[in-house]
């Protein structure tokens, strides 16, 4: 006796097809997984076995083998559960021959027969669809996130009901998936930033143009209440980006059950103690790192000069390309990366610089060591620097600022301009760059940043072309001769 | 007796090119082995020039000190001629303040724009301010070095060398190969003082190789200013000391020039700011202020006043470091 179920093992982000065979024997009563299974998939066995018997569904007393097809790719985690024991039910004609034709499975049971969401579920539900499966059984918790991948949720509770469904003895399901929810993540607005006017307009010039944005100052200014604060004023999420952000935080499970489309972009401030793999992205089995869940989103580096240059030089190829490649032995494995980075720092290792307050004790070979540790290269990438001194105690007493909301839209209608033509400078525009480069001290790449900053102010001011007043506000957002080694 | 025979001897033994050594055996057998031609060969091949204390082009301020080197290696474009200009120091803590930055850049600047050569030392902090400040103001600077003629010491200022060597001078009095060490930096001060009628030190801490500096001046009969910084900060102890103990107070480039009888310089009126400029220019007349602060006072948006800010940054008038703008 063979039955086959569809379902899916994830490379990557990728769903990747996998035929679960159950054959029954007679013989010894004997159970065995192959197919390259890793622990979790083994221990499937003990989970499969009382999740039936707790279904009141009879354990066929046979030699029973499972085969995970291809043998060759490797299938871990517990989302194997449910199609092992449909094809065990299919295999001992506990279900209707061919019932399960047109369906995929995915699910974790627990030992009582309940089903147990897993990640990677709308992943799953994408392969099913490319793979024909007109309906995936699932989780109920999973049903909404299955039917954005536009295939039809089946979402059960219990492994009892799936059987009832198959039997013909339940109805399709109820649930559909368009009225969940998007999710609009709870964003700290930008209301409660008290004075910082220079640094909310950066953030703001920063949203509307994409630019990475790195905010330098004496500890405790806000630097990094600003920066949690961009999520909240960056434009929410098409449905393309949305499915993308969803499928990549469906994989890494941090998807509340039962949500929609992520319609805020994301937002990821790894500590300065992370490893390069979980920056990144990597391990044994590949996982996306923190810049693939920062995709489509904010990468927040607080106290940049503290990560370890290893992370910061693997930074690079995610901001030039926008993805990370993770090379394995058994391939390579390209993760989406295109996020906006925010870094802050302190002007001096003592954080005293920039503090009217306190003297700065810092020697010039510290302030060097701690300069040197942001390369040159990395400091280009940031099109925009903020140096922010600290406020005067009355200017932190001003009444609130500006909500985000407004701001929002003051960002969307900006995007949208320079979505449709990007503003050309004028000749006085050119001419003021070209005796700023010869003032100041301004790299090429230097010239190039400011441009494309002076670019998006002249977007938000609706102007159609870039005037002098653009390129020269732009300047103030260049990268300051004090974070240079001197 | 040959002063470069001597210098040459000093530097083979790593010690002080005094003129008693001059009478020792030592040197006697040195300099019987020493082929001076040959040695201002290979100088001239490095691009280095040098300039004994018995030459007539030797600065007649420098001859007259107590301790006088026995002659200076020359470096750089500038001609043997700049070292008779009107010298003044400008020496001051290596880890200065923004403040500080700022005050030896736009002094150095407003200095040389009345025609004197402004001094120091080629070290971080002040003295590289100063250097850079003299070069932004289309001046001539000479920075006196504590090791070898050919060295860029400390090696982040090798730009900056550079381009003083472009339009001034790097003056030594050790030859090439000779390494920096902590004695040789408070012999150079002695030089730096010597070249100079006088001497301004912008921030000190309480013991500071810019007292030094200072203190030599004053043997010498220099004129000794000082910066007057806030009393509760340490980098302004030494100054204000300075300041007690009779020193000249500066507060503008003109007291500088004042004390050492040089005619200010024609002021040349920059094309007059925009409005807001003029606002934001006027909102900095109570000293320093953020953006924020220039914003608020000056009655701007954060936008136009970034822009006004950068405007004055151009023209000049206004620096910003660490977020913190100064006229």
């Amino acid at each position: 006796m063979l039955a086959r179920t569809l379902t899916h093992a994830l490379v990557g982000l990728e769903p990747r097809r996998v035929e679960v065979e159950a054959h029954l024997q007679r013989g010894v009563p004997a159970f065995a997984i192959v197919g390259l299974a890793d622990r979790a998939c083994q221990e499937a066995k003990e989970r499969v076995r009382s999740g039936i018997t707790s279904a009141e569904l009879e354990w066929p007393r046979r030699r029973i083998t499972v085969n995970l097809a291809p043998a060759d790719l490797r299938k871990e985690g517990s989302g194997f559960d449910l199609p092992i024991a449909l094809a065990v039910l299919a295999a001992s004609s506990q279900l209707p021959a061919g019932s399960l034709a047109g369906h995929a499975a995915v699910g974790e049971l627990a030992l009582d027969g309940r089903l147990r969401p897993v990640p990677g579920a709308l992943a799953a539900a994408e392969g099913a669809r490319r793979n024909g499966a007109r309906r995936l059984v699932c989780a109920a918790e999973s049903g909404s996130e299955v039917a954005l991948a536009g295939v039809e949720p089946v979402p059960v509770r219990h492994l009892a009901e799936a059987v009832a469904y198959f039997r013909g003895e339940r109805d399709p399901p109820p649930i559909r998936g368009d009225h969940a929810a998007d999710v609009d993540a709870a964003v700290p607005d930008l209301a409660d930033v008290r004075a910082q006017e220079r640094a909310r307009r950066a953030l703001e010039i920063a949203a509307a143009g994409a630019h990475n944005l790195l905010l330098a100052g004496p500890p405790g200014i806000g630097k990094t209440m600003l920066a949690r604060r961009l999520p909240g004023i960056l434009p929410r999420l098409d449905d393309e980006a949305a499915l993308e952000v969803t499928r990549i935080h469906s994989v890494a499970g941090l998807l509340p059950p039962g949500t929609g489309l992520v319609r805020t972009p994301p937002f990821r401030a790894p500590h300065h103690t992370a490893s390069t793999a979980a920056v990144v992205g990597g391990g044994p089995v590949p996982r996306p790192g923190e810049v693939t869940l920062a995709h489509r989103g904010v990468l927040l580096l607080d106290e940049l000069p503290e990560f370890p240059r290893p992370v910061l030089e693997a930074l690079r190829q995610p901001l030039e390309d926008g993805t990370v490649a993770v090379a394995r032995v058994g391939g390579r494995i390209v993760f989406p990366a295109r996020f906006q980075l925010v870094g802050t720092m302190n002007l001096c290792p003592c954080g005293a610089r920039g503090d009217p307050t306190v003297d700065c004790n810092c020697t010039p070979q510290r302030m060097d060591r701690y300069r040197e540790r942001l390369s040159r290269a990395l400091l280009d990438r940031f099109d925009a620097v903020v140096a922010l001194p600290r406020p005067r105690g009355s200017e932190l007493a001003a009444a609130p600022g500006e909500p985000s909301a407004p701001v929002r839209d003051r960002v969307t209608a900006a995007r949208a301009r320079l979505a449709g033509s990007i503003p050309a400078p004028t000749a006085a525009a050119d001419a003021l760059l070209t005796r700023a480069v010869e003032r100041l001290p301004l790299s090429g790449r230097g010239r190039a940043r400011v441009a494309r900053v002076s670019r998006t102010i002249a977007a938000l001011a609706a102007a159609s072309e870039v005037a002098p007043e653009h390129v020269a506000e732009a300047l103030a957002y260049r990268s300051p001769s004090e974070l240079a080694v001197t | 007796m040959s002063e470069l025979a001597l210098v040459a001897f000093a530097a083979a033994r790593d010690s002080h090119a005094a003129p008693r050594e001059a009478q020792t055996r030592a040197f006697a057998s040195f300099a019987a082995g020493f082929d001076e031609r040959a040695y201002r060969g290979e100088l001239a091949r490095r691009g280095l020039r040098w300039l004994a204390r018995s030459d007539r082009a030797f600065p007649p301020l420098l001859a007259s000190i107590h301790d006088p080197p026995p002659g200076l290696f020359l470096r750089g474009l500038g001609d043997g001629e700049l070292l008779e200009r009107r010298c003044v120091a400008i020496v001051g803590a290596r880890s200065c303040s923004d403040y500080g930055a700022h005050v030896a850049r736009s002094l150095a600047r407003d200095l040389v724009r009345a025609g004197v050569a402004v001094v120091s030392g080629l070290a971080r902090g002040v003295d590289g301010w100063a250097h850079r400040g003299a070069i932004d103001g289309g001046g001539v600077t000479i920075a006196v070095l504590g090791c070898g003629i050919e060295r860029d010491y400390p090696r982040a200022h090798t730009a900056l060398a550079a381009q003083i060597a472009a339009t001034g001078l790097l003056v030594s009095e050790y030859p090439p190969g000779v390494a920096p060490a902590p004695w040789r930096f408070p012999a150079r001060n002695r030089i730096v003082a010597g070249l100079c009628s006088a001497t301004v030190v912008v921030e000190a801490r309480e013991r500071s190789g810019a007292l030094i500096t200072a203190d030599l001046a004053l043997e010498e009969g220099r004129d000794v200013l000082a910066v007057p910084g806030e009393i509760t900060s340490a980098l302004s102890q030494g100054t204000n000391a300075l300041l007690r103990q009779g020193a000249t107070a500066v507060t503008s480039a003109d007291d500088v020039l004042e004390a050492i009888g040089v005619p200010p310089a024609r002021r040349v009126d920059p094309d007059p700011p925009s409005a807001p400029a003029a606002a934001a220019l006027a909102a900095l007349d109570n000293g320093a202020g953020s953006a924020d602060e220039v914003a608020r006072f000056a009655g701007l948006e954060p936008a136009a006043a970034a822009a006004a800010l950068v405007e004055l940054e151009l023209a000049g008038l206004v620096t910003g470091r660490s977020g913190v703008y100064r006229r």
